[in-house]
């Protein structure tokens, strides 16, 4: 069923099986899905009439490389008046930098919006 | 007229300055869309400048700009005929939509009447085969009950358990609790627990929950901005719960902005429009709408409720999940309740509620849903009624208790051997029908375990790792396998649930192909069967087995063939073949031997003496009572079939003529038929007595009694003796 699948530490699902959890074998990092995944997922969408479930796929693919921290702290600089059109600018800047850019060009639309709408800091 | 409970409920009179409004208020948007160079620098009369950030987000990522051309050229009506016509395909409504900007596709919508929306409903959701979804929560946040609540629910067919906390610390609690409960109950239900935005994706990330649903959207940039979130902040919401493999949808629903006083003067229908686009255009698969917390709002104006269904057909043409409202209480009036979620059971939907509360009103903690635990028979027979799929099925009272023993016993052990809490109230909770049930619990000892799940980062694997330690190894495998049937990301697709053999049904894997009569969704025969066999329901052996439960042998034992009568006093009393033989209980209760007994006692207070014959060649109580007038010293006879319903006859009326009747037999008392002997007697003896008078109800007699006078009735026709005489029987046994 899970033909070829694999975890994000690159482990094959069907290995994570109950004898591995019993010796302690298993760990949150084959609990997470893998990019390859998602962006398989995303051509299915694209597919099936549907390229923003695909484009947010992608997103959520790239997403996958930052710890749960790094995501919430992108997710609370986001909500309205938590940052300057600046502070936005610097994080789209850094997500670049890390290979994430459809992240980094979804962060660089909300600041120029978010400074035109009031929605800064 | 007054005390009538439709009389508590509020309604409004319209005001679209308040946006008060169902559909098409004066302050709607003409649609419009200009494209320029692949740009849309005007939607719905606002040129790109003056785009408030719901505008800017959808013309930058909602809309199809090949196509949008074409839609905004169509009619209005023309295109809402394509919504509805069997004969266009989903994926053309779905197609042309992707073009239609908010005020566009609202006006199309609200030309639909109530069959057109049942109709566009049926053809337009994504996912071929409907379900249903559960609100599983209780006042204390007891884990027991929640996990003992949870498995009925999955037991009962629902594909998704919703929670929430009246505690919000509680919340990691309560996902690990229903996490267990829906995994001893079957494969494959996703868990959610509601809670703010952050801590929802939180558990999710620990694979503690499985699905969110309450990343809400609003119509209006204020609103949303009030709720704490931007289209963008929703949208990366939303890339981050996939990233996690985590299937999500929004919340959205009319009467949010009233509610707000953010409105601004615009449709309920035309801001929920913008909701369903922005839902598309920011990536989530599905949308939760249909009113939901402003169901109440929407169904005190005009046309109220067809503005919340418009809302469900309006996203399913958007290509995206429905789950259909239906989960708050929008009425005190159980007919009114019945009517808004009805149309959407005949349809059919992704989710017909999305939270049928399956746990007593009192416990449901984002307050009453439309249905409750009291309805679910009532549920269960609407899809019987009707013949429709509304994803629940009956399960039988026993393996009930024990699955729900079962589920807490569970509960306890895990959080035992976890070091969460120490619970010994496992037969409590198995019994409760609700938290009141519990008497006092530790809520402290609650709380505490939610802080040390949290503290301690627990994951699902720890939940795993617990089971199989616990010994529980079948369960265990079960909760594994559901996380690695996860990771394929199968499920992050629209519509999709996991069936209980973990197959994943979606837009992908299973669309809905409606294309009129003969085709599209209907209940495979094994699920209708389980549709159709409700527990209520009786058949000819049930009854038979009940009534011979009642059998006295040999009461009504035969003495001979019954011969014509002499003296003037002699009055007969005819009974049908099965009467003391197969037939030992009257509908009324009464046993027949106790309504034979009185009929006689009757008689002789007016002195005439009784003979009890049976006739087995007719069930008909007319040709039983004439023949038994023919047989009568004096005439005159009584006819007694084993249901309880009496006449009395005389020899010279036609068959289907009588002196009186009995024909309500559920609610003939003792005391009736002491009488109809008395009134047999006067008969006798020439005199006019007054008729004695059939009891009347208010009640729904024929729905109570109709199957189990067909039954008795066949039991009456298995005993018929075509042309057979006339049979005495001893009345030794009455007296």
């Amino acid at each position: 069923m899970n033909d070829g699948t694999r975890a994000l530490s690159g482990r094959p699902v069907d290995d994570l099986t109950l004898d591995a959890v019993r010796v302690g074998e298993v760990g949150l990092a084959d609990l997470r899905i893998h990019p390859e995944t998602l962006e398989r997922q995303a051509v299915i969408a694209q597919q099936h009439g549907n390229p923003q479930l695909a484009a947010n796929l992608r997103r959520a693919a790239e997403l996958t490389w930052l710890t749960d921290e790094e995501v919430l702290a992108i997710y609370e600089a986001l909500r309205p008046g938590r940052s300057t059109a600046a502070e936005l600018g610097a994080l789209a800047g850094s997500l670049a930098a890390r290979g994430l850019p459809l992240n980094a060009a979804l962060l660089a639309e909300a600041a120029e919006v978010y400074a035109r709408r009031g929605l800064i800091r | 007229m007054d005390a009538q409970r439709v009389n508590l409920d509020g309604f409004a009179v319209p005001d679209p300055a308040l946006g008060l409004v169902a559909m098409d208020a004066p302050a709607d948007p003409v649609p419009s869309l200009v494209i320029v160079d692949g740009r849309v620098i005007e939607m719905d009369g606002v040129a790109e400048p003056d785009f408030d950030s719901i505008d800017a987000f959808i013309a930058r990522h909602g809309l199809d700009l090949d196509v949008a051309a074409e839609t905004m050229a169509l009619t209005d009506v023309n295109f809402a005929r394509l919504l509805v016509d069997p004969f266009t395909p989903r994926a053309e409504v779905v197609r042309l939509t992707a073009g239609a900007t908010p005020a566009k596709l609202a006006r199309v919508l609200a030309l639909l009447r109530p069959a057109e929306l049942t109709m566009a409903m049926t053809k337009l959701r994504a996912r071929r085969t409907p379900s249903n979804q559960a609100h599983v929560t209780n006042r204390l946040d007891d884990p027991l009950l929640l996990a003992a609540d949870a498995a009925t629910a999955v037991a009962f067919g629902f594909r998704e358990i919703e929670t929430t906390v009246p505690v919000l610390a509680d919340a990691p609690s309560n996902a690990v609790a229903c996490l267990i409960g829906a995994t001893v109950a079957a494969p494959g239900v996703l868990i959610q627990c509601s809670v703010e935005e952050a801590a929802e994706l939180e558990l999710g990330m620990r694979g503690l929950t499985s699905y969110a649903e309450t990343v809400s959207l609003y119509g209006t940039e204020q609103v949303f901005t009030d709720g704490d979130d931007t289209p963008w902040s929703k949208a990366f919401l939303a890339s981050a719960y996939a990233s996690r493999g985590m299937k999500m949808r929004v919340s959205s629903g009319a009467g949010a902005e009233v509610l707000m006083a953010g409105a601004e003067a615009k449709s309920m229908l035309y801001l929920e429009s913008r909701c369903v686009a922005l839902a598309r255009a920011i990536g989530a698969q599905g949308v939760q709408n249909g009113g939901i917390d402003g169901a109440s709002v929407a169904a005190s104006v005009p046309s109220g409720l067809r503005e919340l269904m418009a809302e469900n057909v309006m996203v399913m043409a958007r290509n995206l999940e429905s789950c259909s409202g239906n989960d708050a209480l929008m009425s005190e009036s159980d007919m009114r309740r019945t009517s808004r979620t009805l149309p959407i059971v005949l349809a059919g939907s992704d989710f017909v509620f999305s939270g049928f509360g399956s746990i007593q009103r009192y416990d449901n903690m984002f307050g009453p849903s439309n249905f409750n635990a009291e309805d679910i028979d009532d549920f269960l027979a609407m899809q019987r009624d009707w013949g429709v799929d509304g994803g629940l099925r009956t399960v039988p009272p026993g393996r009930l208790l024990d699955l729900r023993r079962e589920a807490a016993q569970v509960c306890a052990d895990v959080y035992r051997y976890l070091g969460l809490a120490d619970f010994s109230h496992v037969e409590e909770a198995a019994d409760a029908a609700g938290s009141k049930d519990l008497g006092e619990t530790d809520t402290l000892a609650v709380l505490g375990a939610a802080q040390a799940i949290r503290h301690r980062g627990l994951t699902v694997l720890d939940i795993v790792a617990a089971l199989d330690e616990c010994g529980y190894p079948e369960y265990a495998e079960r909760a594994l396998a559901f996380v690695r049937a996860r990771l394929a990301g199968d499920y992050l697709q629209t519509s999709a649930i996991f069936d209980e053999q973990l197959s994943v049904l979606s837009l992908v894997t299973d669309p809905n192909d409606y294309a009129g009569p003969g085709t599209g969704y209907a209940p495979p025969p094994a699920r209708q069967a389980e549709i159709d066999a409700i527990r209520q329901v009786r058949g000819v052996e049930d009854l038979r087995r009940s009534q011979s439960g009642l059998a006295i042998p040999g009461l009504f034992r035969p003495v001979g063939a019954a011969s014509a009568g002499t003296s003037p006093r002699d009055v007969v009393i005819g009974v049908s073949p099965a009467l003391g033989a197969d037939v030992w209980q009257c509908l009324s209760g009464a046993s027949v031997a106790d309504v034979l007994r009185e009929m006689l006692a009757g008689l002789e207070e007016e002195g005439c003496v009784g003979r009890v014959v049976r006739f087995p060649a007719t069930v008909d109580l007319g040709q039983i009572g004439l023949a038994a007038a023919r047989l009568s010293g004096s005439g005159i006879a009584i006819g007694l079939q084993g249901k309880g319903t009496a006449l009395i006859h005389r020899r010279d009326l036609a068959p289907l003529a009588n002196l009186e009747l009995y024909s309500v037999a559920p609610s003939v008392t003792l005391d009736l038929y002491r009488l109809l002997g008395a009134n047999a007697a006067r008969h006798a003896k020439g005199a006019t007595p007054d008729p004695a008078r059939n009891p009347y109800s208010d009640e729904a007699i024929e729905a109570r009694y109709h199957t189990t006078v067909i039954a008795l009735m066949e039991l009456e026709r298995a005993r018929v003796v075509p042309g057979a005489a006339p049979v005495e029987l001893s009345l030794e046994g009455l007296l």
